[in-house]
This record gives C-alpha cells, sequence and structure tokens, in this order.
C-alpha cells in the first residue's frame, strides 16, 4: 500500500512542480527542468506501482532494478554497444548519407534524371525497407558488415530525397544574382545552392539517425555474431532477464538521444542563418 | 503529372536492367559452381539462363519474384496459409488497429499539448525524445510480456505499430493546430467565441492538411511496426513471419515476395490516404 502512496504522491508532486515551472517566466532554465521533472516523476510512479502492484520482476522490472543492472553489466554493454551502435549503425550512415549526398548532387545536373527518381525515391522511402534485412545479412555475412548494409539502405532513400529538394531551395532571384557574378556551376553550387540546401539536408540526415539505430538492431534478429545489442535483446527475451533487456534499451536511447542530439547540434551551428534557427 | 510519367518509368526500366544484371553477377558463381562438379563447361547464354532460374538464387530476377507472387495470391485460395493475401490481411489488421490507436493517441496529445502549457513544456520534449529510442528493438520484449500477462493475437503487434504512428501525428498536429494566425484568432474573438468554438471551428479545420500529410507518414510507419512485431511470434503469420521463415530456410524468393507484397500494402495505404486527402480538402474548399 505504501508503494502506490508512493507512486500518487510522485504523480501529484512532479505535476505540481511542473504547473508552478510553467507559470514562471519561460528562460531555458525551465525548458529544461520541466521535462526533467517530468522524466523523473514517471519513474517515480514505475517504480511505485511495479512495486505497488507486485508486479513480477520478470515482466516488468523496477527503474532501480535496471540501474543495478546497468552498473553491474558495463563491460557487456560496452561491447554491445560498440558492436552495433559504432560498427554497424555509424559506418552504415556515414557511407549511406555520403553516397546519398553526392549522387543527390549529380541527379540534380540532369533534371530528366531528377523528374524520374524523386517520385521513385519518394515511393522507396515511405516501404517498410526494414524488410530488406534478412536479404543482406544472408549476402554479407552475420558480421557488423550486413548491419551496415541495411543501415545504408534505410538512410539512403530519405537523405536523398531530402537533399534533391533542398538543392533546388535557391530561388530564381538569388540564381541570377550568382550568373551577373559570372560565378559558374561549381562556385554557384559550393557558394549559393548547397547552403541554400543545408536546412534539407540536415533534415534527411536527422531522420537517418534513428533509422540507422533502428537498421542495425533489428538486422541482428536475422543472424548475428554472439554480440550486439540486437542479438542481445533477443536472446535476453528468450531467457526472460528483462532487466538486461532495458538495460540495451536504455543504451539504445542515450545512443539515439546522442546522435540526434550532435545533428541538431550541428545544423545550429550550420544553419544558423536560417528563420528556425533564430529566436 | 504527365510530364514525369516517361522520366519515372525510364527510371524504373533502368533500376529493372540494373536487377537483372545484377541477378546474374550474383547467382553466376553457383551456377559455375554446378557446372564443376557435373564436369561440364558453360556457355555465357547457359550461365544466364541458369542465373535467372535458379531455386533458391542470392538474388532472384523480377519473373521469378513476380511468378511466385502471382502464384500465391491469384492461385492460392485466400484461406490458405500459403496464400500471400491471407499473411498481407494478417498484418493489415495489425497495421490499421494500431494506426487508429496512434492516430487518436496523436490528436489527443496535440491538443493537449497546445491547450496546456505544462504540457508543451513537460511532454513536448518527450515526444521528441521517445522517437531516438529504436522501439523496434522494443518490439520483441513487449510481445514476450505482454503475452505473459494473457494479451496475445493482435494487440501486441497494433501497439508496436501504434508507438511508431503516433509522433508523426503529435508533430504534425501541434503544427496544425497553431497554424491559424493572430489575425484569425483576432476575428474569432471579436465574434465573441468561445474556447470550445474556437478549436471546433478554426483551429482543427485548419490544421486538417496537417494531419492528413502526417496520417501518410504515420501508415507507413505503422506497417513497419507490425511487420516487425511479427517477427519474435515465432513465424506464425503475416509478412513479417513469411521474412523471417523464408530467411530460415533460404527461401530468397519467398522473401522477396513478401517484400513485394509489403511494398505494395504501403502504396496502397498511402494512396487510399491521398485520395480521402484531396477529397475532404476539395470539400472544405482548402485545396
Amino acid at each position: 500500500m505504501g508503494w502506490i502512496i508512493f507512486a500518487i504522491a510522485a504523480w501529484a508532486l512532479g505535476w505540481m512542480l511542473n504547473v508552478w515551472l510553467s507559470r514562471l517566466p519561460a528562460s531555458r532554465w525551465t525548458g529544461l527542468a520541466a521535462p526533467l521533472v517530468f522524466g523523473i516523476t514517471l519513474l517515480g510512479i514505475w517504480e511505485g506501482l511495479v512495486h505497488g502492484f507486485e508486479i513480477n520482476q520478470v515482466l516488468l522490472p523496477a527503474p532501480t532494478a535496471i540501474a543495478a543492472r546497468i552498473a553491474t553489466s558495463t563491460d557487456l554493454l560496452w561491447a554491445d554497444f560498440v558492436q552495433t551502435v559504432l560498427k554497424g549503425a555509424l559506418s552504415g550512415y556515414v557511407i549511406g548519407c555520403g553516397a546519398a549526398f553526392l549522387i543527390a548532387i549529380a541527379i540534380d545536373r540532369f533534371p530528366f534524371l531528377r523528374r524520374g527518381l524523386l517520385p521513385v525515391g519518394n515511393f522507396v522511402a515511405a516501404l517498410p525497407v526494414i524488410g530488406m534485412a534478412p536479404i543482406l545479412v544472408m549476402w554479407f555475412g552475420f558480421d557488423w558488415q550486413s548491419k551496415a548494409a541495411v543501415v545504408v539502405v534505410m538512410v539512403f532513400f530519405p537523405m536523398l530525397v531530402n537533399t534533391v529538394q533542398g538543392l533546388q531551395a535557391s530561388d530564381v532571384m538569388q540564381r541570377d544574382l550568382m550568373q551577373t557574378y559570372a560565378a559558374g556551376y561549381w562556385r554557384t553550387l559550393l557558394k549559393l545552392r548547397l547552403p541554400a540546401a543545408m536546412p534539407f539536408v540536415f533534415n534527411g540526415l536527422k531522420i537517418g539517425t534513428t533509422l540507422a539505430l533502428i537498421g542495425a538492431i533489428v538486422a541482428e534478429f536475422f543472424g548475428s555474431p554472439i554480440v550486439g545489442m540486437g542479438f542481445r535483446i533477443s536472446t535476453s527475451v528468450g531467457q526472460l532477464t528483462l532487466d538486461l533487456v532495458w538495460a540495451e534499451i536504455f543504451v539504445a536511447a542515450l545512443a539515439g538521444s546522442a546522435f540526434y542530439g550532435l545533428m541538431a547540434l550541428a545544423e545550429q551551428r550550420v544553419t544558423f542563418w536560417h528563420p528556425s534557427q533564430r529566436n | 503529372m504527365s510530364r514525369s510519367v516517361v522520366p519515372v518509368l525510364t527510371v524504373i526500366g533502368f533500376l529493372l536492367v540494373f536487377w537483372y544484371a545484377a541477378a546474374v553477377w550474383l547467382n553466376a558463381p553457383w551456377a559455375y559452381n554446378k557446372a564443376q562438379r557435373a564436369g561440364e563447361t558453360l556457355s555465357l547464354s547457359q550461365v544466364v539462363a541458369d542465373a535467372w532460374s535458379q531455386k533458391k538464387p542470392k538474388l532472384p530476377a523480377p519473373h521469378q519474384v513476380a511468378k511466385e507472387v502471382w502464384q500465391t495470391t491469384v492461385e492460392k485460395k485466400i484461406t490458405s496459409k500459403r496464400s500471400l493475401i491471407y499473411h498481407a490481411g494478417v498484418t493489415l489488421s495489425a497495421t490499421l488497429l494500431g494506426f487508429v490507436l496512434g492516430t487518436g493517441l496523436g490528436i489527443l496529445l496535440a491538443v493537449g499539448i497546445v491547450y496546456n502549457r505544462t504540457m508543451d513544456m513537460a511532454v513536448m520534449p518527450w515526444v521528441i525524445a521517445s522517437q531516438t529510442i529504436p522501439i523496434l528493438a522494443i518490439a520483441p520484449m513487449i510481445i514476450v510480456v505482454l503475452n505473459a500477462v494473457g494479451i496475445s493475437g493482435l494487440l501486441p503487434k497494433a501497439m508496436i505499430s501504434m508507438y511508431l504512428s503516433f509522433f508523426p501525428v503529435v508533430v504534425g498536429m501541434v503544427k496544425g493546430l497553431r497554424s491559424p494566425d493572430a489575425m484569425q484568432l483576432d476575428q474569432m474573438r471579436t465574434w465573441y467565441a468561445g474556447k470550445n468554438q474556437t478549436f471546433w471551428k478554426l483551429r482543427l479545420p485548419a490544421s486538417m492538411p496537417y494531419l492528413f500529410t502526417s496520417l501518410k507518414v504515420g501508415v507507413a510507419a505503422s506497417l513497419v511496426g507490425a511487420i516487425v512485431g511479427e517477427l519474435p511470434t515465432g513465424a506464425v503469420a503475416g509478412l513479417g513471419a513469411r521474412l523471417l521463415a523464408g530467411s530460415y530456410y533460404g527461401q530468397t524468393v519467398q522473401i522477396w515476395s513478401a517484400l513485394v507484397m509489403a511494398a505494395a500494402l504501403a502504396a496502397c495505404l498511402v494512396g487510399i490516404i491521398g485520395i480521402l486527402q484531396r477529397v475532404t480538402l476539395r470539400r472544405m474548399g482548402m485545396s
């Protein structure tokens, strides 16, 4: 009973604190504190309910149990992180986004190709590309190369479509101005069109961050060496050690947020001139 | 629209040619291997013919996939376990349930975020952060846990679809509900419209274009969720199960036909929403 009261108290306290925070004049500090309070409140409610209703630890471990698990198996988590995120997701992300970027620039030179590839690319971007995973695992073997290949396929089309769109973002007036400066194709590309495309490019890059992680993890369900986050999740579910699964999820969420945050930060630095970045 | 038909067809044609070439390149080693063991030498045309007609090719040629799709959709009874339509139906039901749940949740959250400052400050960052969690990675756990508490079948898969599809809806709807500008809101005030009336007569109609755009993204994500949700159920039924079974037994043609079916399903779903969008917006006088 005590734990249920704890959960209700956590909820009430968190809610009151956030209402109070939202009444304060808006600042950076309150903007950061409010979601933090909300997150901690959720964890508190979770902890309280798990103990209060005596939910089996096998089904839903309490946050404290998960934290303890993370603390005791850091080596394991790190090895999985290196295998899946650094080797699989990151290399695939770099290759996929890089190739899409270069191909988009090439396509942009030929309006015919652009008109043909854009609808096809848009179509493919909406497809369940993740289904390619078993095929690519078959082609490239069980190690991280096949995971990277899945990631390449997943991030390629969103990035391609965004970059192609971005390259058309500069308007006629601006391009005319470049022409009056007697700037050639390459100079126009470098000084005007690529910078103007950057908001779109970063949109593609940001979409790619989560896709890359998903691709690398799900590809491991179809076959992997005995290390990796997807492997650990699927085997741990089989052994019903769900605290380890949650620990992997925590690492994945942390990696995903950090990856996304890094891209958002780079976007702020590069596209500081864009209206959405000024405030 | 018609201006881009020729380029699109050209690109698709190129892709098909590339596919056939890749099939030869990937399947030729196995053809040579077979010939060597039989003590024969192969001419180029024989290699090509073999590469396009192997039973378990590394990359099946398009016509093989098309034949498999035809056989498993038209020539099989729908109730048969080997009918792709049966499997697509299983996946579709989970997709639609998850999509409806996700859209509902997304709209509710968006209304809350627009009308409640506390929610805007506290929940919105988490909505965004929720998508950096690779939910598909948690799919096996959700299904096993829900199975353990007695919920099985459609709902666990639908939950994963829901989680994937609610995000675009929240983001789109928040943008849409906030899209009326100060002038329009002032106009509502001069008419002495209450909060309710402002919502039903201004904010909600104004958000429709945004809603439909996010619904298209959402339904595609929802399908991905349903397919991945089928992986850990032990390959019972559904397109995801076909993929998994195909990858276990090296049945590449089966994998590809399941993929084609999934692609067709995604295209249909997005297309239907596109039609709905056009009809609705035209009736509302917004297109």
